[in-house]
């Protein structure tokens, strides 16, 4: 089970647009793997490259040792896709819908039922796809790529057009997809989502690598210092602004705000004061990391 | 073997639940058959109603059984109020007044309706005639024995079924196939199919299996609505419908391959299958008899698959031809099938 996935040099170009410019990167077997970057930055063309999908103008993709683009149909069958937009055969209902894709792979239409309510679905089983909303269409489409139970998972943004619940509660049914040792890829341009749910990001701009490691490894490498909220009254101005390793106080009229690079020692210190009331603290994220590597706005 | 047959309930039932192309594709050529069985199915032309005014030697004196022959074809009424009877012929009421003028017979009839007036003055040139030859107490030395060519059946329903079908074929043909393929190439299900370890040709061959279980269905309820409800004779060789149902599927399943290929929209695809077929169902003789029409235009009409095939249905459904009268049009229409086939595989894209 789980696949590795070795891609080199990955090139494509439309006309003078370079989408895709000399990516390389491996995903191991049984990972979790996100493409994560702003639209238009390429995500979708390499992952459509990595499917065989589309063909590399230079560079090679490598799964299991199989090139994709030459549509063998015993790698096929290993790999479960989601594409950008939801692909359906018209007017059959969503119980249908999967089971001819079962039927595509070849693979048993036992699982249907089971996968229908593992996407929440069991309700609108015998509904046509027309009548599935966005997000139940998002679901659909994901069931489809996990019927035939294969070891590569691609997923092209998975929770677009998906409102903060059904994004929440797809997070964690994506959760444990690569349990079993599947592999998964998916695109994404949700920090948030990139950081719950992937064991390593690779931040793409422009068609361009810009790096790759875990989410926590990249937030880490970012020295970005941490806010710490407290209430007003738990501590003045004087007193925090005298605490060793406060860089910056802000006071608010609901809360101050002290930004420090060494949390540990400032949370100690404050504790000794018996000043934690009303605390919150929050460290960079990787949007914080996102900003700092493509030096603008994300933009949607 | 069970992908290729899953794609292809696929297909079929989403060609099945959409009530338009249900609609016209299957109903709307079903409509055109009740129109022209119901309304047309007695072209025998109506009894000419006749008024004779006072005594009119020459059919009050006919031998009874000629007069009985001829209220076959005419009804005669007498009459008192010869203005009424000539204003009636006038507004359309009646065919013709007869009255007797010394020893002429005079016939009043309206110009208007031409078919009529023929039959009027044809029918009092016989009567004259008779009554002449009777006169003169000589043996009539030729004597008239009609005989129809047809069935004795012979009516409508037999020239509109073959050509009606042939059109059904057509539009449900090139219609399923164009719009298919441009839905699933817009929606992205053919990028999605391609990502399967299904084959392109179980793409192709699920589309023509559906095409042609559609088109032999299309064609039972055709052939029995004409027969049950409209009195439709099928002579000795008529099972070899179901090759030629075949034949002219495929070669229309390909022209609406091409005109998937070149569309962008279903709409487009629509407006273009329809631009290709109606005109072809006129200059085929799906809707009348092309016997009357200018020799170019006939020229034209045999480049036309679906002339072929309407010719061959009329062949092997009416005119009691066998084998032979298939095969050249069989192979006009697998050939037709065979290139535009291979020029939608030229124009074929995968998306949008």
């Amino acid at each position: 089970m789980g696949a590795r996935i070795e891609v080199a040099g990955l090139t494509k170009t439309y006309g003078d647009l370079t989408a895709v410019d000399d990516l390389s990167l491996t995903v191991e077997p049984g990972e979790f793997f996100g493409l994560l970057g702003p639209n238009g930055a390429g995500k979708t063309t390499a992952l459509e490259m990595i499917e065989g999908l589309r063909r590399p103008d230079a560079g090679t993709v490598s799964i299991d040792g199989h090139d994709p683009w030459k549509r063998d149909p015993e790698l096929q069958r290993r790999l479960g896709v989601q594409l950008q937009s939801s692909a359906f055969f018209e007017r059959l209902t969503a119980r249908e819908q999967l089971a001819t894709f079962a039927a595509l792979y070849g693979a048993p239409p036992a699982r249907v039922d089971q996968l229908l309510a593992q996407v929440g679905l069991e309700d609108k089983a015998d509904a046509r796809v027309e009548k599935l909303s966005g997000g139940q269409a998002q679901r659909l489409s994901i069931a489809c790529a996990l019927v035939h139970d294969p070891e590569v998972v691609f997923l092209d943004e998975p929770s677009a057009a998906l409102d903060p619940q059904a994004r929440r509660k797809l997070w964690d049914f994506l959760e444990g997809l690569n349990e079993s040792g599947r592999t998964v890829v998916l695109t994404t341009h949700y920090m948030e989502e990139a950081e719950f749910l992937c064991d390593r990001v690779a931040i793409i701009d422009r068609g361009r690598l810009l790096k790759l490691d875990s989410p926590a490894a990249l937030v880490r490498g970012l020295d970005a210092p941490t806010r710490i909220s407290l209430a007003p009254e738990a501590i003045d101005e004087a007193g925090a602004r005298g605490i060793d390793g406060v860089e910056e106080v802000t006071v608010h009229p609901d809360r101050t705000v002290l930004t420090t690079r060494r949390p540990a020692e400032v949370l100690a210190e404050l504790a000794r004061h018996d000043a934690l009331h009303g605390l919150t603290a929050s460290g960079a994220t990787l949007e914080d990391v996102f900003l700092e590597l493509t030096g603008r706005e994300y933009r949607s | 073997m069970t992908a290729l047959l899953s794609l292809s309930r696929a297909m079929f039932k989403g060609f099945f639940r959409d009530r338009m192309t249900l609609f016209w594709a299957v109903l709307f050529p079903l409509m055109f058959l009740v129109l022209f069985g119901g309304i047309l199915t007695d072209r025998g032309a109506p009894k000419l109603e006749v008024a004779q005014i006072g005594d009119v030697a020459a059919l009050d004196r006919m031998p009874a059984e000629t007069r009985e022959a001829l209220e076959q074809s005419v009804e005669i009424t007498r009459s008192d109020d010869e203005a009424q009877a000539l204003r009636d012929v006038r507004d359309g009421d009646l065919a013709a007044v007869v009255t007797e003028d010394g020893d002429r017979l005079v016939v009043h009839f309206s110009q208007a309706d031409q078919v009529a007036a023929a039959r009027v003055r044809a029918t009092f040139q016989g009567i004259v005639d008779a009554a002449n030859l009777a006169r003169t107490g000589v043996e009539p030395a030729y004597a008239l024995d009609p005989r129809q060519v047809e069935d004795e059946s012979l009516e409508t329903i037999q020239y509109v079924t073959p050509g009606l079908l042939g059109w059904a074929i057509a539009m449900s043909a090139t219609f399923g196939a164009a719009t298919n393929l441009v839905n699933w190439r817009k929606s992205g299900l053919l990028r999605r199919l391609r990502l399967t370890p299904i084959p392109t040709s179980s793409v192709v061959l699920a589309r023509v299996g559906v095409s042609l279980l559609v088109a032999l269905g299309q064609a039972v309820i055709f052939v029995a609505l004409a027969v049950f409800a409209f009195g439709l004779q099928l002579t000795g060789w008529w099972p070899l419908v179901v090759p030629l149902v075949l034949a002219g599927t495929l070669a229309f399943l390909s022209i609406g391959l091409l005109a998937g290929a070149v569309s962008k929209t279903e709409e487009g695809a629509v407006g273009l299958a329809n631009f290709v077929v109606l005109p072809m169902a006129f200059l085929s003789g799906s809707f009348f008899s092309l016997e009357g029409a200018p020799g170019w235009l006939q020229a034209v009409s045999r480049l036309l698959p679906l002339r072929h095939l309407n010719d061959a249905m009329l062949d092997v459904m009416v005119r009691g031809q066998g084998v032979a009268a298939i095969w050249q049009p069989m192979l006009i229409l697998v050939a037709f099938a065979a290139v535009c086939a291979l020029v939608a595989g030229r124009l074929f894209r995968w998306e949008t």
